[in-house]
């Protein structure tokens, strides 16, 4: 389908733009000092969106998300690192999938 | 000793690339079952692959697909990848004040890498960000999400389910992996993280945005709250 080539080219576009701007705009001018903070809170700020509803929606059963989130926050604050983190929760939730 | 010497003289590059694992590692069930349902969708390989490999951003691929399947018009799948993807303005934008100083056909080039995933890593590691450590991290992202989906049109339905399900935890235990650290030594981050998801679920489920809107205005709001709260308290160690 020829038309599909063109629709995949133009969302490539539309999302290549605004992932692209912000390197070109604010080479030139700097922000004031208070953006400068709010954007450098950005990371923290996201990851708590990222986090919160999504993992408690990730499967029908609640419960797999909740278990996720504790398994995977109680790992971390221990101090492992993120690639620990990650495959623990997952063989802990395998390990519940399965029972 | 011996052993953090070696980790010192890592190159940025592969300290990059190490940080990426998790990052290979979460976008593997989502790629996949991308790759599976483009199939279902009625796409071929060629375009499977090339949808990964040009957009390259999970979220709106999928919704590209649903869109596709109810038979919506281009300009209505394309203006809805825009507002979907807008956020990434936003990260964009923020990691823009922590890179170290380079060519600017440099940033233009790994800006086509910069996703909600490669973002964060990048964004959560002390001091500047080098380019090499960012390149690090956004190849091996890129080829996962890529080779993953290929393999999800090619291998189908014969995952085992399983495997599937629990992988789908991956990405969110990486950001609770990315978080947490910050969260112990930092109280600022804790309100951030706190605020900004309980403006998400506010705005995600009782007010019903849309997927990129919630999230873009959860994090917007409540990195402005806190900042005009704390002012002048670092929150980048």
């Amino acid at each position: 389908m020829d038309n599909l080539i063109w629709l995949i080219l133009a969302m490539g576009a539309v999302t290549y733009v605004p992932r692209m701007l912000p390197f070109v705009l604010f080479e030139k001018w700097s922000l004031p000092p208070f953006l400068q903070g709010v954007l450098k809170n950005v990371p923290y700020a996201m990851l708590g969106a990222l986090i919160v509803p999504g993992i408690f929606l990730v499967q029908d059963d609640p419960l797999f998300g909740v278990i996720g989130f504790v398994v995977a926050f109680l790992v971390a604050f221990l101090g492992a690192n993120v690639t620990i983190v990650v495959l623990v929760t997952i063989i802990v939730l395998a390990g519940y999938t399965a029972w | 000793m011996e052993i953090a010497y070696a980790q010192k003289k890592r190159s940025p590059f592969r300290q990059g690339m190490q940080a990426s694992i998790s990052i290979v590692l979460g976008y593997m069930p989502i790629a996949l079952t991308f790759g599976l349902l483009a199939k279902t969708t009625g796409l071929t390989l060629v375009e499977t692959v090339l949808m990964s490999a040009i957009v390259y951003a999970g979220a709106s691929q999928y919704i590209c697909l649903n869109l596709l399947a109810l038979g919506t018009g281009m300009f209505e799948i394309v203006l809805t990848t825009f507002i979907v993807n807008i956020r990434h303005f936003l990260l964009s934008a923020s990691l823009n004040e922590r890179m170290e100083k380079d060519k600017i056909w440099k940033k233009i080039m790994y800006a086509f890498g910069i996703t909600d995933e490669t973002f964060s890593v990048a964004a959560t590691k002390e001091g500047t960000v080098s380019t090499s450590y960012l390149l690090g991290i956004i190849i091996p992202a890129y080829g996962s999400w890529v080779i993953h989906s290929a393999l999800g049109y090619v291998l189908g339905a014969s995952l085992p389910q399983n495997l599937q399900e629990s992988m789908s935890i991956a990405l969110y235990a990486m950001f609770i992996g990315l978080l947490v650290p910050a969260l112990k030594v930092n109280k600022k981050a804790i309100w951030l993280a706190v605020f900004a998801a309980l403006f998400h679920s506010l705005f995600a489920l009782v007010f019903k945005f849309s997927t990129g809107w919630a999230i873009v205005s959860a994090t917007l709001l409540s990195a402005f709250m806190v900042e005009w709260m704390m002012k002048g308290e670092r929150t980048d160690g």
